[in-house]
């Protein structure tokens, strides 16, 4: 990508994001406005597709609610998007997972990564702040 | 004179900036929402020359839009920045201004000072050539059936009438060259002027390539008052 895009993109970019993958199941924090009031709403998903890069990369997320499939696109860097957290690391051989469009029941359970963290340790995980990024390669120059 | 419909022409034109198309992205505005943005580099635009009434017959701004290498400029461009003792700028563009004297030749017109972030201006820019194209690329036109034995598929179809008018009107729809022309888009709003980094975002497209020269002009048109 152009270097001066790059640029215009940064201010923009989040820098606290967890590092979330296909087959992730995440739950998004979402304000949403409501009668002139603002308020945040969590949706719990699969993360079935991540595509793009920069301010437009989108994840898309898939639940089943009262046995409909609901899949929705987040822009992950919008302001919309408050926060995300990391629920279930998955482990999955596809990209793009959409084969779970045409299953039910039993045949959508994912995997869980194997050396993944344990539900109650992801909760509990601080998403990395800035300073911890920049602090980060110091002690590799030792 | 001027009606509704009719663009009223301002007896004060503004002076445009000169820049290059760098290409697109979105940014968030504060509502959150997603704007599509063309980002421009503006070039140096540097005043070269002005024009009078007494001296010209008519009143104007020249500009000279980018430091390049002197060897790129042609003879008569080299003249002008040379008498001034000027860097070496290409292109020279001309805007008509009646008021001249705010600018001083010589000295870079600040971005800021002509747009401001909210502000409509028009783009003026070179579109993409697509060459020798037939009319349902070129005009919109319909096409034939693809099958059931239909052997026109993308032909022209008919183009007039028979003994009454006997002749093909003027300005018809045909095929050919499409593309590669200078297209001005009016009324695209300014995102966010950076005056530091010398970029300008419009919201959405602009016309040609990336790297592509852009004449950008505060808006003078207005239409329904």
């Amino acid at each position: 990508m152009n270097q001066i895009i790059k640029e215009v993109e940064a201010q923009y970019l989040k820098k606290n994001l967890p590092a979330f993958d296909v087959g992730d199941t995440v739950k998004v924090f979402v304000k949403i406005k409501e009668g002139g009031k603002e308020r945040t709403q969590g949706y719990e998903g699969v993360i079935i597709k991540r595509r793009g890069s920069g301010i437009g990369e989108t994840i898309t997320v898939r639940r089943v609610f009262q046995g409909i499939g609901i899949e929705r696109v987040f822009l992950i860097h919008s302001p919309r998007v408050e926060k995300i957290t990391l629920q279930k690391q998955g482990h999955v051989k596809r990209a793009k997972l959409y084969y779970l469009r045409e299953r039910t029941g039993k045949g959508t359970r994912i995997k869980e990564r194997i050396g993944a963290r344990k539900t109650g340790e992801i909760e509990n995980l601080q998403p990395e702040t800035e300073a911890q990024v920049q602090e980060a390669p110091v002690p590799a120059e030792h | 004179m001027t009606t509704a419909t009719k663009a009223k022409k301002p007896a004060n034109q503004p002076v445009g900036l000169l820049g290059r198309k760098i290409g697109m992205t979105q940014i968030f505005d504060n509502e959150g929402q997603a704007v599509p943005v063309t980002v421009v580099k503006l070039g140096d635009n540097i005043v070269t020359a002005k024009m009078s009434k007494e001296k010209n017959g008519y009143s104007a701004l020249q500009i000279g839009g980018f430091v390049i290498n002197e060897k790129k400029q042609n003879k008569a461009e080299r003249g002008v920045t040379k008498k001034l003792e000027l860097p070496s700028l290409k292109p020279l563009k001309e805007f008509r201004v009646d008021d001249t004297n705010s600018f001083n030749v010589g000295e870079p017109i600040k971005p800021e000072t002509i747009f401001a972030d909210g502000m409509l201006v028009d783009v003026q820019g070179k579109s993409i050539g697509k060459g020798f194209q037939g009319t349902i690329k070129r005009h919109n036109a319909g096409r034939g059936p693809m099958s059931h034995g239909s052997k026109n598929h993308r032909l022209v179809g008919s183009i007039g009438q028979h003994t009454d008018p006997g002749r093909v009107f003027k300005g018809l729809a045909m095929p050919g060259h499409m593309g590669d022309q200078v297209k001005t888009i009016r009324h695209i709003t300014v995102v966010k002027v950076d005056s530091e980094k010398g970029l300008l975002l419009l919201k959405g497209a602009t016309p040609g390539v990336e790297g592509g020269l852009l004449v950008i002009k505060p808006s003078i048109q207005t239409w329904n008052g």
